[in-house]
């Protein structure tokens, strides 16, 4: 049954796939891509990987669907047409993908216990994370003890990212005078986002907190809080959203999540361990392990929030400048 | 016993009106009438196949958990019907009947 469902939302990828590549019209486009997301999330729900679903759906289908949006806003919804040949770039595609597939036909049985990808390290994060890391969930205790320089690498990512979005864009100035928003008369707009950003806001701490415990993390967290911002920015404005949220606060939020994530390193080095190494923070291993992973995890949203949210402030005051003019 | 059975008419009732707002979805001739479509079929499908899921847990955080999801929903999938026919409305998209115009865009 898991195979057929697994199948039928394989199936329905490519076909989504597929209309990303024929389609003319970029707006279609990016819907099609959150349902692409969507579609994946629920393959690794069957696959039970729920982190990654949550983080696929959260990120892939929320913000870079936002995101896609206000780059439409700023270039067009047409795709223009190129000039280019296709026959190359379609030659070096084909080879590619089949050389690509030929590969796979050395690959072990998917899903086949006996596979070395189960009998490497996984096997030892599966029997020893328990009394090592002691957390319910095994994919926090890999993704931020045993796997914590990958997570610092790809928090630094984000921020990086952040970086080189504003020093394309630039972050709007917070000091304008309200402007007419185009959803003045959106009552039942607003008064919906009036009841549901607190939600999501507080759903966003659980998911923090709760990672350590369940499915979520600082990821998941940092994006879905910076959704809730998002949300009041297009029911409300990005000016009164710049108010509330100030972009010189975010600049300095998202270096201190990095900050936090790094501090935590240099401070089990300095407390006598390895970098990152969390067993020396406290005085009981296990407790050390725990106070390092939510320092972390913490650090790991502050970013992401900031980074998620400046991006968003910085495309949706270049479009709404775009506008005025 | 008796509790799975009504989860399970629930479930298959639910997933009944889900696949006639997805052929409504396809077959409706205009915009408003297939947001329309989506819209009402969704909310009452959302809430027979919640009520069908709650059913079938023990009553426990799980079940609270999935009222959680359900008010969120009921919540927020009205509202984007709306907007998206309001903004629709607003881009000049027209109702197949343009008289009745007043009577779609304030639902």
């Amino acid at each position: 049954m898991a195979e057929l469902i697994n199948l039928l939302l394989l199936g329905m990828l490519a076909v989504t796939a597929l209309g990303v590549v024929f389609l003319k019209d970029l707006f279609a486009v990016v819907m099609l891509f959150g349902i692409y997301s969507f579609l994946s999330a629920l393959i690794f729900v069957n696959l039970d990987a729920v982190d990654v679903a949550f983080t696929e759906a959260a990120v892939g289908a929320g913000i870079s669907t936002v995101l896609m949006l206000g780059t439409l806003s700023l270039t067009g919804r047409q795709e223009k047409m190129s000039g280019h040949k296709t026959l190359l770039p379609l030659l070096v595609v084909v080879t590619t993908g089949a050389a690509l597939i030929y590969g796979t036909l050395d690959m072990p049985p998917f899903g086949n216990p006996e596979n070395p990808v189960h009998q490497h390290v996984a096997l030892r994060y599966i029997q020893d994370s328990p009394q090592e890391i002691g957390l319910p969930n095994m994919v926090t205790s890999v993704l931020a003890s045993y796997r914590g320089f990958d997570t610092l690498g790809e928090t630094a990512v984000v921020f990086a990212a952040a970086i080189g979005v504003l020093s394309l864009l630039g972050l709007p100035k917070q000091d304008r005078a309200a402007i007419e928003s185009g959803l003045e008369s959106h009552l039942v707009l607003k008064v919906v986002a009036k009841i549901i950003i607190p939600l999501i806001i507080l759903f966003a701490l659980y998911v923090q907190f709760h990672g350590d415990y369940g499915p979520g993390g600082g990821f998941q967290a940092g994006v879905i809080a910076a959704a809730a911002i998002i949300l009041y920015a297009l029911v409300f404005g990005l000016p009164l959203a710049t108010q509330v949220v100030q972009p010189g606060l975010l600049k300095a939020l998202a270096a201190l999540g990095v900050l936090l994530y790094a501090g935590t390193g240099v401070a089990s080095f300095f407390l006598g361990g390895n970098f990152l190494d969390y067993n020396v923070l406290a005085a009981d291993p296990v407790a050390g392990q725990h106070l390092g992973i939510i320092l972390i995890e913490l650090g790991v949203g502050i970013t992401v929030f900031a980074a998620m949210l400046s991006i968003f402030y910085a495309f949706a005051s270049k479009a709404e400048r775009k506008n005025i003019q | 016993m008796i509790l799975e059975t009504i989860s399970n008419i629930l479930l298959i009732v639910g997933a009944f009106f889900a696949l006639t707002g997805a052929y409504g979805l396809f077959k409706f001739p205009d915009f408003f009438t297939r947001v329309h479509a989506a819209s009402v079929t969704d909310s009452i499908a959302t809430i027979l196949l919640f009520l069908g899921l709650i059913l079938r847990t023990d009553f426990d955080l799980v079940a609270v958990k999935l009222v959680f999801v359900l008010v969120f929903v009921l919540l927020t999938s009205p509202t984007a019907s709306h907007a998206l026919a309001k903004s629709a409305r607003h881009g000049g998209v027209a109702t197949l009947a343009e008289s009745n115009n007043k009577d779609n865009t304030d639902g």
